[in-house]
């Protein structure tokens, strides 16, 4: 772990506008930026040496410093964030299976293929597809950002974004989706070898893997290429791939250029699209605060006056959901017991964010009930009142007006945290942002209209709870210092 | 009406109370005096459960109470809504108008109508003279007619016997005749059964009818109005007087 600790602590400063290469030679080092997210087999941890990092890339990476006399070092950031941050300065160049698409090409340079790799769509055993257009009008998955990506968007099919590469093929075995379109690098290792699932036999488009590089570092970029030539030629190339089991006929073949769509404007249809991401982000946290509060009061009720069976109960419960990140129960709740409660996106994201918040909800609840005065529980129960009567017409009563602000707090933190859910492929507003904006290829007006959004949701729920607050203080007197 | 039979409670070492043992008969009214923390106000609670006693027994209103009383829900409900109390703080529903705050028992607990429950608490509204403010929440209310109300809600559940805990302590004074008043025609005109811990000798001296003064957690005198506070026997009630007057 030392080492990558080392690796994650220093980034590289960065060299002088197109002296990277000479930075590179000076300082004996080229810094590469990956993420090891990726997994197997493109750079990730070695499970037989905690720390150490292996994969053909880093194999590649090596062979290839080594032919320009310096050492290579691999940098840690997250997949989506690399291109941005290689134009930083953050590292040297990027080698993470970066797909030579003509929009990267117009934004780095890109060296020579080092792998042609095949878009492979998987399909459900027993279900009769047999193209990529047998699928046209059903939901097929992906990884988000990717050139299978762009090919599922230009045709009539929903697209399911996922970001990493089990889940998909989790989700076509249970049916959330009816395909999915990956490399075949990923397709081989995640998908084909699950028994419900088939690989149909031929490649729905072809691309390659290239390394981005800045675009004023031509001499560096040069000195890439006449090192992978050289490797190419010597063979080297070869057998690292076919040490990863990656060498195949596609490797020696012609690969034409990929296309990927031309940037979208804020049209009409993306307007649409963002409504109807506001409006599931809206039905998401309504429908998860409807179960948190009631589900919150009922746990706050058992704290405080339960017996020391409910109490101990209540306080692991909340202790649970409070104390863990709410993306991981989500993971649980669609992935972990997909198989037994078979939940869509929408309905795991509804339990999973009402789950959690009602955790939270519970805390507030409990501290409102606390704070009314003692005595108004004994003029209840003096009345002859029961327990559960002095409770309704009482203390929740009074509890609920007490809590008000924090729950409006509360619900506009959920709106924004709804947006989790599009870790179990539902296209939420912040999803529907990050995707106009790779489509967009700017993050400027997407971002806005994102951030309008969710303001014009969470304002008027805040100005319906100031009135509710206000008709309910009908019954106190006005605050003053 | 009600037997206290040496009833003792604890607080960990300190006795709070220590084997009191008394006897009220219907239409009495009891004035409990005594120095502060002597437990008249303990003693008082403990007539209707809110607070537990460790020995002895109570038997008020046809109930009995004895120590450890949990999972007897519904005859502890049946016994409070036969025995009314009155709270040093009032204790008013804040979310409730004072109608609401009247009506809610007998609807809930006695499950009257809705229109009765309106038409009686209306009846006892006027009757603490508070007919024209049935629609105003506590807040708006002052102290002496927030009291009033609350004696109108313990009025409301038609009880035989009403304990009032310092009903005029948190009050200013020109507020603590209002609230008075009240009390003494429920004695005049109703005979109700009332047990009343007050510091008010002149008037627990005009409406008792017997006279407890507590200390140290026993009734250290019992007697009429002009026995004990005229002409105190005990030592502790010679004192407790006397530093009144001065």
């Amino acid at each position: 772990m030392l080492l990558l600790g080392i690796a994650w602590g220093c980034g590289s400063g960065a060299d002088a506008p197109g002296q990277t290469f000479t930075g590179i030679k000076q300082r004996g080092e080229i810094t590469w930026g990956a993420d090891l997210a990726g997994g197997e087999p493109f750079v990730f941890e070695d499970p037989a040496h905690g720390g150490m990092l292996i994969g053909f890339e880093v194999d590649i990476m090596d062979a290839l410093a080594r032919r320009l006399g310096v050492k290579a070092r691999m940098v840690q950031h997250t997949w989506s964030q690399l291109v941005p941050s290689l134009e930083r300065g953050d590292f040297d160049i990027v080698m993470n299976g970066l797909e030579a698409t003509p929009d990267r090409r117009d934004r780095l340079l890109l060296s020579d293929p080092y792998y042609v790799y095949a878009e492979t769509l998987a399909v459900r055993r027993g279900d009769p597809y047999l193209s990529i257009f047998d699928l046209i009008g059903k939901r097929v998955g992906t990884l988000n950002q990717t050139y299978a990506w762009d090919i599922i968007s230009m045709l009539p099919m929903t697209g399911a974004p996922y970001e990493g590469n089990e889940e998909p093929y989790i989700d076509l075995e249970l049916g959330r989706v009816d395909g999915v379109l990956l490399d075949n690098i990923i397709a081989n290792r995640y998908g084909c070898t699950r028994a419900a699932v088939r690989c149909l036999p031929y490649d729905v488009a072809r691309g390659s893997y290239s390394i981005g590089i800045r675009k004023d570092d031509n001499e560096l970029a040069a000195a890439i290429n006449d090192a992978l030539a050289a490797m190419k030629k010597a063979g080297e190339l070869e057998t690292i791939l076919t040490r990863w089991k990656l060498w195949d006929h596609r490797q020696t073949e012609e690969v034409g250029t990929t296309q990927a769509p031309p940037p979208r404007g804020f049209d009409g249809e993306m307007v649409k699209q963002f409504l109807e991401a506001a409006l599931l982000t809206l039905e998401l946290s309504v429908l998860a605060f409807l179960i948190a509060v009631p589900l919150g009061l009922l746990l706050a009720i058992m704290r405080v006056y339960g017996g020391p069976g409910a109490s101990t109960g209540a306080r692991v419960y909340i202790e649970l959901f409070r104390g863990t990140p709410v993306l991981l129960q989500l993971f649980v709740l669609y992935y972990g017991l997909g198989e037994a409660l078979h939940l869509g996106p929408i309905s795991a994201g509804v339990i999973g964010l009402g789950l959690n918040y009602a955790a939270y909800e519970a805390e507030v609840y409990r501290g409102a009930l606390l704070a009314i005065p003692r005595g108004q529980s004994e003029a209840s129960r003096a009345l002859g009142m029961g327990p559960w009567q002095t409770l309704r017409f009482i203390m929740v009563p009074q509890a609920l007006r007490l809590a008000l602000p924090p729950m409006t707090n509360d619900f506009v933190s959920l709106l924004k945290d709804s947006s989790l859910v599009s870790t179990v492929a539902a296209i939420e507003l912040t999803k529907r942002m990050q995707m106009a904006a790779l489509e967009m290829r700017s993050y400027l007006i997407p971002g806005i209209a994102c951030a309008v959004l969710y303001i014009l949701l969470s304002f008027p729920l805040s100005e319906l709870a100031r009135r509710l607050e206000r008709r309910l203080s009908r019954d106190q007197r006005p605050h003053t210092l | 009406m009600i037997s206290v039979r040496t009833l003792s409670k604890r607080h960990g070492e300190r006795r709070v109370l220590e084997n009191v043992t008394a006897d009220v008969t219907k239409g009495e009214t009891i004035a409990i005096v005594g120095p502060s923390g002597g437990g008249k106000s303990t003693l008082l609670r403990c007539l209707n459960y809110l607070e537990k006693f460790d020995e002895g027994h109570v038997e008020i209103a046809g109930a009995k109470l004895i120590p450890g009383m949990r999972g007897s829900e519904p005859a502890l409900r049946s016994l409070r809504s036969r025995v009314g109390m009155v709270f040093q703080q009032f204790n008013l529903f804040p979310h409730l108008s004072a109608l609401g705050n009247i009506m809610l028992a007998p609807m809930q607990v006695k499950k009257v109508g809705r229109a009765t429950a309106e038409s009686e608490a209306l009846a006892l509204l006027e009757r603490v003279g508070l007919g024209d403010r049935g629609g105003a929440y506590p807040h708006e209310l002052s102290g002496g007619q927030q009291q009033r109300v609350a004696i109108a809600r313990a009025l409301a559940m038609k009880p035989e016997v009403i304990l009032f805990d310092e009903p005029t302590s948190a009050l200013d004074p020109e507020m603590r005749d209002e609230v008075m008043s009240v009390i003494k025609d429920l004695r005049v005109n109703g005979g109700m059964t009332m047990l009343v811990v007050t510091h008010e000798m002149q008037f627990a001296h005009d409406i008792a009818t017997r006279v407890w003064v507590i200390d140290k957690g026993t009734i250290a005198e019992d007697g009429t109005p002009a026995q004990v506070i005229d002409d105190p026997k005990t030592a502790v009630s010679r004192e407790f007087f006397g530093r009144l007057k001065r």
